[in-house]
């Protein structure tokens, strides 16, 4: 089984989010980038898989050389070998182009990818795939189990969770409790060195979007404190002032 | 020229959520706006979109469409599209809504943007502007393709409720059997709840309940509020409640009018899906709780006495 893991490159989720050159920018100092949270499920999955079932696992990024430590890390993990498609991932077109094109070339049994980004958050790159695939997609998952050619799979739902089957190949964004996030040990940090890193220069894709500007939300007011003997204020407060009961 | 919006239901009545996309599609004034309904729904409920500002809906109601899936779906609403001569598809952002959107940008080759909060700019070009960072900034960006999809972040965008009642068509799609490479082999739903992600209230407890066994006193406080019920990870994690109840960078964002945070510090990865909450109130026993910063409204105190309280003083408003 050949198994392709997508994973985005994004700041930690305790970052602070700024902007540089008018707004124009994310400003990147003093920000530590991660393998995306949901990514990191979806690799942690992929792991257990190649013990369980002997598969091969390929991790892809597309992204600029700067997040080649990233990719290094999800090799420490487990990861076999990786690709970097070098360029920036401007939109979730751009970027699902990309990976239909790696996935093309290297016919994959399953692509698992996070539910969404933490970055862009679109949650639509998979389906997106899938579609350029012609593939079933599936997301978001918290229990994937493969039975010879068939995926059993639960999916989160609003309000609950739904079972499904479907066979291989297909796409899933995943997340927990779908596997156990995995720590880098000392051996797999030694090996990821020497493990195959291929860079691959991006498709053509059309424009679908671009980026003017970004902007921060309204700075939030000084909290108003009740006094815990008087929760009739509170309710006072959230009917007349708030305006929410 | 006209705009298509995917509509959604559940028990038996359009979402909120999908409304809202139909009102947002109503203020487009980018031509007749047609709601489209996939699956099992009464034709009087789906006429109601028409309050919303749908001139008519669609439903398609083959029986293959009864369950969700995704890949049959999306090439109903794309065949929608193309017969309406839709420039614009609107749907609400949700689990169903993001997966039908994905396919269909690509069926139709159109620019997609998620998480939606406002109008669009039409001054130069087709500018929207959408959520990013997990709610911690916004982008505006310009779509530059000929047809565009929107998915709306909810409860960002005001509901349009004065419209009438509209006409429901049936709508005969031509689905094809590699559609149905999904198969639905069970559905696990909370019955009669109010849904987490839609709520206008929330009232969510963390690792400060102590406890499953003392959630009673939130649901009865939820209850008087007419809310859903949340909770932060690590409760979800011990299994004190269900999965789809966790809220945060890794759970659910919401975006209730109120969200009441009872016992839970206020960790950055909580904060990230509760931040769009238009008011905030934090009940904690320590006066250090970083969730106060971002709060609007705070008592410091033990939740186990306050809860019943201001449940009975809610009781006593509503009475
Ligand atoms: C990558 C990553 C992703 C994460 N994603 C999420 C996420 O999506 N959602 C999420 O919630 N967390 C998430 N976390 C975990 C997060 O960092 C915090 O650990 C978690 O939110 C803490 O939960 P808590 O506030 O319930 O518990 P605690 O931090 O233990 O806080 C309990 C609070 O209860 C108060 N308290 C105790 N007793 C009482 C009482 N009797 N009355 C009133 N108050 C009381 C305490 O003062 C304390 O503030 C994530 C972490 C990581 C690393
Ligand atoms: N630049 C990227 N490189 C590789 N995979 C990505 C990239 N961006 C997003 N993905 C994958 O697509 C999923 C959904 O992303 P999104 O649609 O942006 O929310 C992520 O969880 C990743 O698995």
């Amino acid at each position: 089984m050949k198994i392709l893991v997508c994973i985005s490159h994004v700041p930690d989720t305790t970052s602070k989010i700024a902007f540089t050159d008018n707004n124009t920018k994310f400003d990147t100092s003093g920000v530590q980038f991660v393998i995306g949270p949901y990514d990191d499920y979806a690799l942690a999955r992929a792991v257990e898989l190649k013990a369980s079932h002997g598969a091969s696992v390929t991790v892809l990024n597309v992204g600029e050389a700067s997040t080649e430590p990233t990719i290094r890390k999800a090799l420490a993990i487990g990861a076999d070998e990786a690709i970097r498609v070098n360029a920036f991932p401007s939109d979730s077109h751009f970027v699902a182009s990309q990976i239909a094109e790696v996935a093309k070339q290297g016919s994959y049994d399953l692509i698992l990818m996070g539910r969404e980004s933490i970055d862009f958050n679109g949650g639509m790159v998979h389906g997106m795939v899938a579609e350029m695939l012609g593939m079933p997609s599936v997301s978001p998952v918290m229990r994937l189990d493969i039975e010879g050619d068939l995926a059993k799979m639960s999916r989160e739902i609003e309000g609950g969770h739904e079972e499904v089957e479907v066979k291989l190949p297909f796409v899933a964004g995943c997340q927990e409790p779908i596997a156990e996030w995995k720590i880098p040990n000392m051996r797999g940090i030694m090996s990821a060195r020497t493990k195959p890193l291929n860079v691959l220069e991006p498709v053509e894709v059309g424009e679908f979007s671009v980026v003017e500007n970004y902007e921060l939300p309204p700075a939030k007011g000084e909290v108003r404190m009740v006094d815990a003997d008087n929760v009739e204020e509170l309710v006072r407060l959230l009917k007349e002032e708030a305006k929410v009961l | 020229m006209s705009v298509l919006v995917f509509i959604e239901s559940s028990e038996g009545e359009i979402r909120k959520s999908s409304l809202e996309a139909v009102s947002y599609a109503a203020a487009l004034d980018r031509g007749e706006v047609i709601a489209l309904a996939i699956g099992e729904a009464e034709e009087s409920a789906l006429a109601k979109a028409g309050i919303s500002g749908a001139s008519r809906v669609l439903h398609a109601k083959d029986e293959q469409l009864k369950e969700d899936n995704i890949m049959a779906y999306a090439s109903v609403v794309a065949e929608a599209m193309e017969k309406e001569n839709a420039e614009i598809l609107v749907l609400a952002k949700s689990s169903l809504g993001d997966a039908v959107a994905s396919r269909v940008a690509i069926k139709s080759n159109a620019a997609l943007a998620s998480n939606v909060v406002e109008l669009p700019d039409f001054s130069a070009g087709f500018k929207v502007k959408r959520g990013i960072y997990t709610g911690k900034a916004f982008v505006n960006v310009d779509l530059k393709a000929e047809k565009k999809i929107l998915a709306i972040k909810k409860n960002a965008v005001p509901l349009k409720e004065d419209g009438a009642p509209c006409a429901v068509d049936a709508f005969a799609s031509t689905v094809n059997e590699a559609d149905f490479a999904l198969k639905i082999t069970g559905v696990e739903k909370a019955e009669g709840e109010i849904l987490l992600p839609e709520a206008e209230i929330v009232v969510s407890g963390g690792r400060g309940m102590k406890g499953p066994e003392n959630w009673h006193i939130l649901e009865d406080l939820a209850k008087s509020l007419g809310a859903a019920t949340g909770c932060s990870k690590p409760v979800s994690d011990m299994e004190w409640r269900p999965h789809h109840e966790h809220v945060g960078q890794t759970g659910i964002k919401v975006s209730p009018n109120l969200y009441i945070a009872v016992g839970i510090s206020g960790a950055i990865q909580h904060l990230a899906g509760v931040n769009s909450s238009k008011c905030l109130v934090v009940i904690n026993k320590d006066p250090e709780a970083p969730f106060f910063k971002a709060a609007d409204y705070g008592i410091v105190g033990d939740a186990f006495e306050i809860v019943p309280k201001l449940t009975a003083a809610i009781k006593a408003l509503n009475a």
